[in-house]
C-alpha cells in the first residue's frame, strides 16, 4: 500500500496515511466455538480522545480491545488500524515467574532499547523518578501499575492501550491513575482506548463510551419480549 | 589432548555447560521442566526409531525431539486438554512404545544405561565436535531471540504489540531445547539432562539482579558442576553423568546458607 518515496506525495497518499482514526472496528464480533465472546462491536479510536470499552464481568471487555490491537482473531466484521501504529499497552497484571529477576528500569527496555534519560522522563511522567531500581517483586500494586504506564510511555505511543487500570486498585488510586492518564493524553496527543467496569468515571472523563452488553442479556431481551407479545396476544384473546 | 577420554569428557561437558546455563535459565522462568523431561524422554523412541530405519541414533533422537516439540505446539494451541496432561501423555508414551519397539529387535544391542544415565568418558572426537559446534549454533540463536523471548516470557500480550511474535519465538526456543537436550543425552543421559537445565539456574536465582546476569552465573554454575563432578568421579570411582549433578546440587545446596546481597 505504501507510495514509494521518490514520488511527491499526493493529497490521496496522505489520507491512506492518516485516515482519521487510530482503530476502527465495524461489526466486528468474536466467537469460541459455538459461542459469541462480543458480536457487533463498532468502535473507533481516534488521536487525542479518550474512548473507554465498558462492561459487566464477562461481557468480553478485554477479549474486544485484544481484538482491536490486533491480539486475537476476530470472527466476523472488520477492523483498520493505521500503517505503524505505536501502540503503549499497559496490561492489567504482570504474573510472571518470581524465578525472573526483573528491576524497574530492566523492564522499561523490555521490548526495545532506550536512553537513561528517556526512561527517566516516563519514570518522572508518572510520579515514580525517586523509585530507584528495585526487583519489580518489591513493588505495591498501585507502584506497579504506574510502572506499566511508564514503560507504555516511553514507547512515545500513538494509542495509550489500558486493561483494566482500576482494578485492584483503590478509590483514589484509581482516581489518580485516570487524571494521569488524562494529562499523559493531552501531553503526548496520542489516542486512548481504556477497558473499565466504572461506568460514572467513564462518564466524566471520556470522549466515547462502548457498551458491551453480554450476549445472552440479548437473548434474554428478546425472550422478555416474546412473552410480552405472547400475553398481550392472550390479554386480547381475554378480552 | 583429545586422546585423552577424561580430557575430552571435560570439554564435552563444558561445552554443554555453556549452552544449558542460559537455556537453563528460560526453562525455569517459563516453567518447562517438564516439557525437557518429555523431550528426553521421547529420546528413547527415537533411538527405537533409528534402529528399525537404520539411520544414525543422533538423527532419530532429534527428529522425534523436533516432532514432540510440534505436537506439543499444536496441542496446546488447541488447549483441550492442560499442558501437563498432554506433556504426561507424550512423555510416558514415547518412552513406552520406544522401549516396546526396541524388544523387536533382540539381536540390537544397545547400551540401555548409557542412554539413561549418559556415557560421558565414552564420547568420540566427532561427538565433541557435535556438542561444540551444535553448542555455538543454539547460543547464537538463544542470543537472537532474547530479547522477544524474554518478553514474552514476561506477558505476551506485551511482546504481540511490540510488534514480535510471541508463538514463534516460543516454537524456535522449543527447537532449541530439542536440540540441546539431545545432544546432551549422550553426556547425562534422558533421565538427568533436565537437571542440568533446571539446577545451576536454580542456585544463581537469589542472587542474581537481572536476567542476563543469572545466564551468566548459571552458566558458571554449570561448568562447575562439570569440572568437580568429573573430578569427584575420578577421585571416588563414581558414574560421572550421576556426580555432575550431584555437584550442582551440592552448590545448590550450600549456597542455601549464603545470604543474598539483595533480595
Amino acid at each position: 500500500m505504501a507510495s514509494p518515496a521518490s514520488r511527491p506525495m499526493t493529497a490521496d497518499d496522505r489520507s491512506a496515511r492518516d485516515p482519521g482514526f487510530l482503530v476502527r472496528a465495524r461489526d466486528m464480533g468474536v466467537r469460541r466455538g459455538e459461542r459469541w465472546i462480543v458480536r457487533h462491536v463498532d468502535l473507533d479510536v481516534v488521536r487525542g480522545q479518550m474512548v473507554c470499552i465498558i462492561g459487566a464481568n464477562g461481557a468480553g471487555k478485554t477479549t474486544c480491545m485484544k481484538a482491536a490491537l490486533g491480539l486475537i482473531e476476530i470472527s466476523e466484521g472488520s477492523i483498520d488500524r493505521v500503517q505503524s501504529l505505536e501502540v503503549g499497552y499497559v496490561p492489567q497484571r504482570l504474573p510472571f515467574s518470581p524465578t525472573l529477576p526483573l528491576s524497574v528500569r530492566r523492564l522499561m527496555t523490555l521490548t526495545r532499547g532506550f536512553a537513561a534519560s528517556e526512561i527517566d522522563a516516563a519514570l518522572a511522567a508518572v510520579g515514580l523518578e525517586r523509585l530507584g531500581d528495585p526487583p519489580l517483586t518489591t513493588l505495591s500494586g498501585g507502584e506497579l501499575q504506574r510502572l506499566l504506564l511508564a514503560r507504555a510511555l516511553v514507547h512515545r505511543p500513538d494509542l495509550l492501550v489500558l486493561d483494566e487500570p482500576d482494578q485492584g486498585v483503590d478509590l483514589a488510586g484509581a482516581e489518580l491513575l485516570f487524571r494521569l492518564v488524562e494529562k499523559i493524553r493531552g501531553d503526548l496527543g496520542c489516542g486512548v482506548l481504556l477497558v473499565s467496569h466504572n461506568l460514572r468515571k467513564a462518564v466524566d472523563i471520556f470522549d466515547d463510551i462502548v457498551v458491551l452488553v453480554p450476549h445472552e442479556h440479548d437473548k434474554r431481551l428478546s425472550d422478555i419480549e416474546e412473552r410480552l407479545k405472547a400475553s398481550r396476544r392472550n390479554n386480547v384473546a381475554l378480552e | 589432548m583429545l586422546d585423552d577420554f577424561f580430557s575430552r569428557a571435560l570439554i564435552a561437558g563444558i561445552g554443554l555447560a555453556l549452552v544449558t546455563g542460559p537455556a537453563g535459565c528460560f526453562v525455569v522462568w517459563r516453567r518447562l521442566a517438564y516439557f525437557g523431561e518429555t523431550i528426553a524422554h521421547s529420546a528413547l523412541l527415537g533411538v527405537a526409531l533409528a534402529i528399525l530405519l537404520d539411520i544414525d541414533l543422533l538423527f532419530g533422537i532429534f527428529a522425534c525431539a523436533f516432532a514432540v516439540v510440534l505436537l506439543m505446539y499444536h496441542l496446546e494451541r488447541r488447549d483441550t486438554l492442560p499442558a501437563d496432561t498432554i506433556l504426561g501423555l507424550l512423555c510416558h508414551g514415547s518412552l513406552a512404545v520406544g522401549l516396546v519397539m526396541l524388544a523387536f529387535f533382540p539381536n540390537v544391542r544397545i547400551n540401555l544405561h548409557g542412554l539413561l544415565f549418559g556415557d560421558i568418558l565414552g564420547v568420540s572426537p566427532v561427538d565433541l565436535l557435535v556438542v561444540w559446534v551444535g553448542g555455538a549454533v543454539a547460543l547464537g540463536v538463544l542470543w537472537w531471540i532474547w530479547r522477544p523471548l524474554l518478553a514474552a516470557t514476561v506477558n505476551v500480550d506485551l511482546a504481540a504489540v511490540a510488534g514480535m511474535r510471541p508463538d514463534r519465538t516460543r516454537l524456535v526456543f522449543g527447537f532449541l531445547v530439542a536440540a540441546v537436550i539431545a545432544v546432551a543425552i549422550k553426556i547425562v543421559g534422558v533421565l538427568l539432562i533436565v537437571a542440568m537445565l533446571v539446577i545451576p539456574a536454580a542456585t544463581v536465582r537469589r542472587f542474581s539482579a537481572s536476567p542476563e546476569k543469572m545466564a551468566v552465573a548459571a552458566t558458571a554454575v554449570g561448568v562447575a558442576s562439570v569440572v568437580g563432578g568429573l573430578f569427584a568421579s575420578a577421585e571416588f570411582d563414581t558414574p560421572s553423568g550421576p556426580s555432575i549433578v550431584v555437584a550442582a546440587l551440592a552448590m545448590f545446596s550450600v549456597t542455601r546458607f549464603v545470604r543474598p546481597n539483595r533480595a
